[in-house]
């Protein structure tokens, strides 16, 4: 593989990285990244990866768009609305790099597909907005043995961890699984402050290049927390559970499954805020 | 006792992590629990004791993203 000229003006500012170079960017050009819902979260990583040059982004999301996902999914612009969100992310990642081979799936992630989409793909971006799927997305990788940066928003919090499977702690590690329906709202009944979804993100999209590219130090055995009402990081060390139902010492989740759906009602939670 | 309680100190009087989760007034299906960088499964909490100088994280469920 060799840069057109065009193409080394295009990531000059990479390529002057000695930690990337001609040859990291070669493997940014060679990744292949799935991520799945193009929303709040998918927004950002989506547009930082396409500029980044990243070869193949993979791009899962049923939904159409709707006015009130434009406060924060940057990828989609007031003409989008009613269109389907793949096709909308995958113009404009067209018109920002057209070197990136975009697939679309207008699909539903589901325990029967999950491990055939990601199958293609080196990293894995959680994108989605329910904790079924999260989970889904975790166990999907963890047999998958794929890197996946996990993405959690809420109101004006966020949290982000890469799980290197097999290697660091995993989302069944820390919370086993999904909270009983009902007692944990999303973004749709309580809110979210539009700026942490790309703040979040874009920290998302960080950790693919750097696992990507072989460098630094990944967000792997810590969870990091960001609240923007303080404008506070939080670093929560942890460390893979004996006791986890995946990789544990004796694991009983031996296939993929999907969690039931949460129903739909709000209680508000206890004190302390969200850490 | 002093125990550190999501990175801040603070004073109060526990056996186990259940009390501080009760004291604290939250909702234990609503947290994963780290007891010095471990985590303490919910079947536990109640029979893991807390000491002094100790450093309890409360890990919220953080579910959106779209």
């Amino acid at each position: 593989m060799s840069f057109s000229d065009e193409q080394i003006t295009r990531y000059s500012r990479h390529i002057l990285l000695p930690e990337v170079g001609g040859k990291g960017q070669k493997k940014i050009a060679r990744a292949k990244v799935f991520v799945v819902g193009a929303g709040g979260l998918g927004s950002p990583v989506a547009l930082y990866l396409a500029a980044a040059g990243i070869g193949t982004i993979g791009l899962i999301d049923s939904d159409v768009v709707d006015r009130s996902n434009l406060q924060r999914q940057v990828l989609h612009h007031t003409p989008d609305v009613g269109r389907s969100k793949v096709q909308s992310a995958k113009e404009k990642i067209f018109l920002l790099n057209p070197d990136v081979n975009v697939e679309t799936y207008e699909d539903r992630f589901t325990a029967s597909n999950a491990m055939d989409y990601i199958a293609p793909y080196d990293v894995v971006i959680d994108g989605v907005d329910t904790f079924p799927a999260k989970f889904l997305i975790n166990d999907t990788c963890y047999f998958a043995g794929k890197p996946l940066v996990h993405g959690g928003i809420l109101r004006f919090e966020g949290r982000v961890f890469s799980i290197v499977p097999g290697q660091s702690a995993c989302y069944r590690c820390i919370f086993n699984h999904p909270p009983p329906p009902g007692l944990v709202p999303n973004c749709q009944e309580a809110g979210i402050i539009g700026v942490v979804a790309g703040i979040i993100g874009t920290i998302q999209a960080t950790e693919a290049l750097k696992l990507i590219l072989g460098i630094g130090n990944p967000l792997t055995d810590r969870i990091l927390d960001f609240d923007a009402r303080k404008t506070a990081f939080r670093e929560i060390k942890t460390k893979r559970n004996p006791r986890c139902p995946l990789c544990g010492d004796h694991p009983d989740i031996t296939e993929l499954f999907e969690h039931e759906q949460e129903a739909c009602q709000l209680q508000v939670p206890g004190v302390l805020g969200t850490s | 006792m002093q125990i550190t309680i999501n990175g801040k100190p603070e004073e109060m009087q526990a056996d186990t992590i259940m009390d501080v989760l009760k004291q604290k007034d939250i909702d234990p299906h609503m947290v994963a629990v780290e007891l010095n960088t471990q985590i303490v499964e919910r079947d536990r909490l109640e029979t893991t004791n807390v000491q002094d100088g100790d450093t309890l994280e409360f890990l919220f469920y953080m579910g959106g993203g779209a």
